[in-house]
């Protein structure tokens, strides 16, 4: 079987390194891209459809985690998606987390007896990958590190995480500011640097980004169901599953319908 | 020789109230036995006396003095916990002395069985004031001893809080100076080096120890001379272009007039530190980091300029441990006489503008 890989490092020196270290311990793994940052990794690994992702946490835009979520959402249905293997320098937040969700990752320096433990591990995992518990099981492991503090790329300006909630957005309109009630919003989308407020009646757009938006908002209320969407749960009339592991949401008093993804389809369980 | 770190528990109240009554008892035995060596009074008789007026003035006295703290308390102006100030103390001890003398002699009547007048202050006026008077003297020095203790005890205890509050204050700087994840990243590219560069690899160590050894002492030295800071501030840029490759480009200028000019250890090492995490590490291209240092007047102006993602709004948390503390080292080193700025920099190539501005010293 021909296994491929893509690494996100961006260090090069260190991007090189892995590379070399890989070629020794496991000569089959091919290594059809390195890149730099994470939009490229999201870019690339959806292009070239790789088994095995190495990716740095702290990258340049977007961080690792965020682009194996969206590579994990917007993988084509039908296939299994590649396995993850996080690598990072020194982050206590990371090292909790990891250990929390049982996911692999390698420390920098890479360390030749433990780069071979994982690649052991990866053969064994690569053997079973099309079975569906173990798709669901590395999707609980991705599910388990994205609630999970310090991972996110740093911020211009981080939030606090317990900072106080939203009851008002203000939304400008050239010279006007709308005052749009929490209450009234249907779901939020991220729109690159900006995010769509969407009411019944219209929509704003703000500029911020979502995961600076998101502290913000009352999470019993506000639910996450895709990496670029936040929806008001009782906004929700009927979430239907599809064949894709996919949810797909209609709301109250709008006719545009909402996906949720693999990831965040465990929040639609009937009780 | 270092202290015990290990600090005994704290006494509780009780224990304090004991400790008290004890040296009470004390004192009371005391008295009696000079009364009794000195007048030629029986020492039992002077012990049934003496022991319960000591305890019961102590009794009324500090009884007194918790009320009027705690009213001068409720009134908002107590400097000190548990303490209403000599004033109100002054009067605590006349009262109660009185009341504690009175009580006390009842009480020893009943112990040592003679009978005497119910209320000797009425019955002989002139021999119950001697011994009021006689009485004022130890009460007001218990007093005084028991409240130059507690102060003694609250002055140790606020200046074992400001020495552990001084302590985490500079460990803080430390670990935020020696920021983990700059020092494995550091580390992990000098092992790839190592086998791959060797010369290039001996030249990061040496900048990594110049970079550490200058770190370790910043909290130690006073001052360095401006041409050491930007030395190391170039070491720990080094370090940084070897992990980021061309994504970082730097631009050190320091005028030959100003490099002997003494400043604070590391003093701008914090700002450049965010230009790079917050600045240039997020922005995908990478770009520029400029430090420079020019005379305006009579002040040194010392700027760290990044051409990176710039901030949509003031900082708020994150990078502010690093400012509060540039501006906490400026304020106790120069008053108002210094001031830190972070502005966007006002040019199409965007990023941010910090400013430190010092006074001049000839």
């Amino acid at each position: 079987m021909n296994i491929s890989a893509l690494i996100a490092e961006d260090e090069p020196l260190l991007a090189a390194h892995l590379r070399s270290e890989l070629a020794r311990l496991w000569p089959e793994l091919h290594i059809v891209a390195s890149v730099e940052h994470g939009a490229a990794a999201v870019e690339q690994a959806l292009a070239l459809r790789p088994d095995l992702l190495f990716l740095d946490i702290r990258m340049p835009g977007q961080s690792g985690l965020e682009a194996a979520q969206a590579i994990a959402e917007d993988w084509p249905d039908g296939s299994a998606p590649p396995l993850a293997v996080f690598v990072t320098a020194y982050d206590q937040y990371a090292l909790q987390a990891f250990d929390a969700a049982a996911v692999d990752y390698v420390l920098k320096p890479v360390q030749t007896e433990r780069l071979a433990q994982t690649c052991t591990r990866l053969r064994a995992a690569l053997a079973q990958r099309s079975n569906g518990a173990a798709v669901e099981a590395a999707l609980g492991q991705l599910r388990g590190l994205l609630g999970a503090p310090g991972l996110g790329a740093p911020t211009a300006t981080p939030v606090p995480l317990h900072a106080p909630k939203l009851a008002v957005i203000q939304a400008g309109v050239g010279a006007a500011v709308h005052m749009v009630p929490i209450d009234t919003v249907l779901y939020f989308e991220a729109a690159d640097k900006y995010v769509r407020v969407v009411t019944a009646e219209r929509e704003h757009l703000i500029r911020t980004s979502l995961r600076e938006l998101l502290p913000q908002l009352d999470p019993q209320r506000f639910w996450q169901v895709h990496r670029g969407t936040v929806v008001r749960a009782d906004a929700i009339v009927t979430a239907v599953r599809e064949d894709s592991g996919k949810v797909t949401l209609t709301l109250r008093g709008h006719p545009h319908k909402l996906t949720a993804s693999r990831l965040y389809a465990s929040l639609f369980k009937p009780m | 020789m270092p202290r015990m770190s290990t600090a005994l528990p704290a006494p509780t109240r009780a224990d304090r109230f004991l400790r008290r009554g004890a040296k009470v008892l004390g004192l009371g035995v005391a008295i009696s036995l000079l009364l009794s060596l000195g007048l030629g009074l029986r020492l039992a008789t002077s012990l049934a006396y003496s022991v319960p007026i000591s305890l019961s003035c102590w009794f009324f006295i500090d009884g007194g003095r918790l009320l009027a703290a705690r009213w001068v308390h409720r009134h908002g102006d107590t400097p000190q916990r548990g303490w209403p100030g000599w004033h109100w103390m002054s009067l605590a001890i006349v009262l109660g002395t009185m009341a504690g003398y009175a009580v006390g002699q009842q009480i020893g009547d009943l112990l040592s069985g003679g009978a005497r007048a119910p209320w000797p202050i009425i019955e002989n006026p002139r021999h119950a004031l001697a011994m009021l008077l006689f009485s004022l003297v130890p009460a007001l020095g218990a007093t005084y001893y028991f409240f130059a203790r507690e102060r003694l005890a609250a002055s140790e205890a606020q200046a074992q809080a400001s020495q552990r509050q001084a302590a985490e204050t500079q460990l803080r700087l430390l670990e935020s100076q020696l920021e983990p994840h700059m020092l494995f990243n550091t580390l992990a590219n000098l092992r790839v080096l190592i086998a791959l560069d060797p010369p290039r690899a001996q030249a990061m160590l040496d900048q990594l120890i110049a970079f550490l050894r200058a770190t370790l002492e910043a909290s130690r030295v006073g001052q360095h001379a401006l041409r050491a800071e930007f030395a190391r501030l170039a070491d720990y840029l080094a370090l940084m272009q070897v992990r980021m490759g061309a994504r970082l480009q730097t631009r050190l200028v320091l005028p030959s007039e100003l490099a002997d000019r003494p400043v604070p250890p590391l003093l701008l090492q914090p700002l450049v530190e965010n230009a790079i995490k917050h600045g240039l590490e997020p922005k995908i291209e990478g770009g520029r980091i400029e430090v420079e240092a020019r005379r305006d007047g009579d002040s040194l102006v010392l700027s760290v300029r990044d051409t990176g993602v710039g901030v949509a709004a003031p900082p708020s948390t994150g990078s502010a441990f690093g400012l509060a503390q540039v501006r906490e080292r400026l304020a106790t080193l120069y008053g108002a006489r210094a001031a830190l700025t972070l502005a966007p920099a006002d040019d199409a190539e965007g990023g941010m503008l910090a400013t430190v501005r010092l006074p001049l010293e000839s």
